[in-house]
């Protein structure tokens, strides 16, 4: 399992200095690392997020949000209309609820479909592992920047420490 | 009262250097026929979402004031951003909302602006300092107000139905981006 803050310190080693998002229970130790790091300025829903994002970037930052897949669906036409749009890059720090078909029935359909979801708008992805990490944050550097538009990195039950399903 | 262009002119001859998002619709292509300029970002899709892009750029250019040129169905469709403005409190946040109590992009039909007084809204929310005008004279007069004092401050401007002949922003959307970060480095 990786540690919170581990995972925290290999976004801001790969340039991240801005974290927006909208909590999911999966989260809540990487969230609570950039609490006391104080890089997390909370957002009411994803839709905003992604937009604070934008706005984010545009003023020199790089920034990453946070969301549950069912901020995917919340935040879809923003990330379609402005961050796609506009090329207006982000990370997408999505926990998969509902993957496999376990877990509460509100995420099963989002957690059926995300990655469908994601790449039908052209949302490159890929689903964080213990053994794949350095990779998986170097292909998030490489992707983010060379094609200056979101990129989500899934993040499963039980993969960063502190998250509980 | 006057139609939006008029108010948009009035705030575009006010600012210098400042960061203005426009929100999606008229507004933002009244504005590009009015006074383009590079510090302008035309926000043409994710309506409810101006508030959300200036209240990211504020954040990080805390010596810059940022202007957003919201309407009034952007407001209540991105509703949650006012409680995100209170909360944050950015002093560098000038919220002007341009309410005609309609969706004038989409054929002017009625909204909820007409019931639901979105200058209270923000009071209640915490903005700072919040006033409503229908004259020019006096949008003049509280936008520089606004421009010399921190906030976040709210202004909201009755405006007419009026739509100007405009065509759509001619400028690639990431042009515009990529310029705007330029203009406000």
């Amino acid at each position: 399992m990786i540690e919170s803050d581990v995972f925290c310190q290999a976004l801001q080693d790969i340039g991240f200095d801005f974290f927006t998002g909208v909590p999911d229970v999966l989260l809540a130790g990487v969230i609570e690392t950039l609490i006391e790091r104080r890089l997390y300025t909370p957002a009411v829903r994803e839709d905003e997020a992604v937009a604070v994002a934008a706005g984010a970037f545009m003023a020199g930052k790089v920034p990453a949000v946070l969301m549950a897949n069912a901020g995917v669906g919340n935040s879809l036409n923003t990330l379609a209309s402005l961050n796609l749009l506009y090329r207006q890059p982000c990370l997408l720090i999505i926990a998969w609820r509902g993957f496999d078909g376990k877990d509460a029935p509100e995420h099963l359909v989002m957690g059926r479909t995300v990655t469908q979801v994601l790449e039908t708008v052209r949302i490159p992805h890929r689903t964080l592992s213990e053994q794949t990490a350095p990779d998986d944050f170097r292909w998030v550097a490489q992707t983010f920047m060379k094609e200056r538009i979101p990129v989500a990195l899934l993040l499963k039950s039980g993969v960063v420490r502190g998250i509980q399903p | 009262m006057q139609s939006r262009a008029r108010a948009i002119q009035a705030v575009l001859d006010l600012v210098s250097d400042q960061p203005v998002i426009i929100c999606n619709g008229f507004a933002s292509r009244e504005a590009f026929k009015v006074k383009d300029r590079p510090e302008n970002f035309y926000m043409t899709g994710s309506m409810g979402m101006a508030a959300a892009i200036g209240l990211g750029v504020a954040l990080h250019k805390p010596q810059k004031k940022v202007v957003v040129l919201d309407g009034d169905g952007n407001v209540l469709m991105g509703l949650g951003t006012m409680a995100t403005v209170g909360a944050l409190k950015p002093k560098n946040f000038i919220h002007v909302v341009l309410d005609n109590e309609a969706y004038g992009s989409g054929g002017n039909q009625p909204s909820y602006s007409r019931v639901v007084k979105l200058d209270q809204v923000a009071k209640a929310a915490g903005y700072v300092n919040v006033e409503r005008v229908r004259e020019r004279e006096d949008l003049v007069y509280e936008f520089k107000d606004m421009l010399g004092k921190d906030g976040p401050s709210l202004l909201l401007v009755k405006i007419t139905e009026q739509v100007e002949d405009v065509p759509w922003v001619p400028l690639p959307p990431a042009q515009i981006a990529e310029r705007f970060r330029k203009a406000i480095t």
